[in-house]
């Protein structure tokens, strides 16, 4: 339904994004991942027609962007980042203006607004002027207008920021939901927020993609060694001696001793089933065990790795460019 | 034409919803008739000259109150992001604000009518050169107006809006006016008679409705709205 190719879009000197590509389907929900200033919202601007970009091609529902706006337009619900809306506005009146401004036939902006009212959760507060909705309550009402005409396709910049933890549950509810047939687009710099969400993560770092697949993919990509955390009551000495002997165990240190009970950090091999085998060497031994922690590696590593890599090549380069610079000067 | 509707419908409501258009309403018609009446018993003429030539001055600075937040404040709060993703194009929307804009003048003016009944009541005033010059300050606020939605389309801030608008309307005013155009060079001279706001205004004035005076009106209404919609694309091509 989205098809990305080699987008680009600088502001001045800066480029926002750069030579993006990608497609998305309905029934997807696709998350934008990637720090502050990575490029989401310029991406999110050019496939909703706000901005234009300086070279590549979009097309949304098969409509080009730059060519067929106002078709792309009429499928898209979008809410930009922070839900701005008409402050001076009653709740009401402002989704009774977005049926107009969408072109909906009389016969159905009642039916329509009601749906959206039910949907995101605005029963409480119809009465009340725009202006004195609590945060939550216009993130709600942002996507209320974003999905009041029906869309196949809904772009969202950022829907849970600046929501508490129940609102946050109930809006990637509601993302879920409408993603099982429709298109949902949505950024986001929380990494948890994408694996519960999304059904697949493209993540941007510079304005470029850096990695495109399902969160559980791109966790195992991530995965190297597997990370056990081990509390044992036993003899510290026979424990640590036993952990040097085991085969699957590359690594490990002590965290801390208390009442008896020693805690270890261990790193083991890939696929060793380091938990398993550690529990049965604390039964054949006798001791007996407090903690056992698997730590799996997820999307955080994945994040961290892609971005961070990038920034340290950055840094070198510079730092290479400046040690030439220093050469010529001499 | 829908889309116009609704764009204007929804500002003019705006209007309302806030203290602006009251303070608008009040102010001016309060100002405006008391700059009337102040010499009107004196001058013992049953005419509304005096209110007619008032108004290109008292009009600079409520003008362009009317129509800095137009844009301004869209660009501010960011809710331009949806409207301009809206199945919408740009000059619809530049229209529909423009003649929300319009409807409040319209409101405004008529409701000044009370000054030509008070002067129809002690006397018995030209009622055609009156009329007249209420179309010809409807012109001059319309063109006013269509300036100072320009201001607002270039700024995110209100008051800078304003400013502008304040002084485009000034400076486009005053080229007219007799104090320039003796100092302007001779070559500017027939380009600045024609472009002053304030020469058609006094031609209309006098009681003759100019086929000319007409299309200059207009003339600078269009070329602004055009400038508007130029201003609201540019984010695209920026």
């Amino acid at each position: 339904m989205i098809e990305v190719r080699e987008l680009t879009k600088s502001y001045g000197p800066t480029v926002a994004v750069n030579s993006v590509s990608f497609d998305a389907h309905a029934g997807e929900v696709l998350g934008f991942l990637g720090p502050n200033g990575a490029g989401k919202t310029t991406t999110m601007r050019i496939l909703t027609c706000y901005l234009a970009a300086d070279a590549g091609s979009a097309t949304v529902a098969g409509y080009d962007v730059f060519e067929e706006s106002i078709e792309v337009r009429k499928r898209i619900g979008y809410l930009p980042e922070s839900a701005p809306l008409y402050t001076d506005m009653g709740v009401l009146e402002y989704l009774n203006f977005m049926t107009q401004v969408r072109q909906l036939p009389k016969s159905q902006r009642k039916e329509r607004i009601r749906s959206v009212i039910d949907t995101c959760g605005l029963e409480g507060v119809i009465q009340k002027d725009i202006g004195e909705l609590s945060k939550g309550y216009r993130q709600r009402l942002g996507l209320a207008q974003s999905l009041i005409h029906d869309p196949p396709i809904l772009i969202l910049d950022e829907p849970t920021s600046g929501l508490d933890p129940n609102q946050i549950i109930e809006i990637r509810n509601l993302i879920r939901d409408i993603g099982q047939e429709k298109l949902v687009l949505f950024s986001t710099h929380i990494l948890s927020e994408v694996s519960a969400t999304c059904s697949r993560v493209l993540i941007i770092h510079n304005g470029e993609i850096v990695a495109n697949g399902t969160p559980e993919e791109l966790a195992s990509q991530a995965k190297g060694e597997e990370i056990v955390h081990i509390a044992i009551r036993g003899p510290q000495a026979a424990v640590e001696a036993q952990l040097n002997e085991l085969e699957f165990v590359s690594q490990w240190t002590h965290a801390e001793t208390t009442d008896g009970i020693v805690a270890y950090q261990i790193n083991a091999t890939q696929e060793s089933n380091a938990a398993e085998e550690l529990f049965h060497v604390v039964v054949q031994n006798g001791w007996s065990l407090r903690e056992l922690r698997q730590e799996s590696a997820d999307l955080e590593d994945v994040f961290l790795n892609l971005t961070d890599k990038e920034q340290t090549q950055v840094q070198s380069q510079q730092s290479a460019e400046q040690a030439d610079n220093n050469h010529d000067d001499t | 034409m829908t889309n116009i509707a609704a764009i204007f419908k929804k500002e003019f409501r705006s209007y309302f919803n806030s203290p602006i258009a009251y303070i608008f309403i009040t102010f001016f018609l309060g100002l405006s008739s008391w700059l009337f009446f102040r010499g009107f018993f004196f001058s013992n003429q049953a005419e509304m000259r005096v209110f007619f030539v008032y108004m290109p001055w008292i009009f600079l600075f409520f003008v362009p109150a009317v129509t800095m937040k137009l844009w301004a404040e869209e660009k501010k709060i960011g809710t331009i992001e949806i409207l301009m993703t809206l199945p919408i194009r740009d000059y619809e929307v530049v229209l529909g604000k423009f003649f929300a804009s319009f409807a409040l003048l319209i409101v405004t003016v008529l409701l000044s009518l009370v000054i030509p009944f008070s002067v129809m009541y002690f006397g018995d005033p030209d009622g055609g050169i009156i009329i007249t010059g209420y179309i010809g300050l409807l012109l001059m606020g319309a063109a006013y107006l269509s300036i100072g939605l320009c201001a607002s389309t270039l700024t995110e801030n209100q008051i800078i809006a304003f400013i502008l608008g304040i002084f485009t309307c000034f400076v486009l005013l005053i080229i007219g006016e007799d104090i320039v155009l003796f100092n302007a060079p001779d070559w500017l001279f027939p380009i600045f008679s024609y472009l002053g706001l304030g020469a058609h205004y006094s031609s209309i004035l006098r009681g003759v409705l100019d086929s000319r005076d007409i299309i200059y009106y207009l003339s600078v209404i269009g070329f602004f709205l055009y400038l508007s919609t130029l201003a609201v694309e540019s984010r695209k091509w920026r």
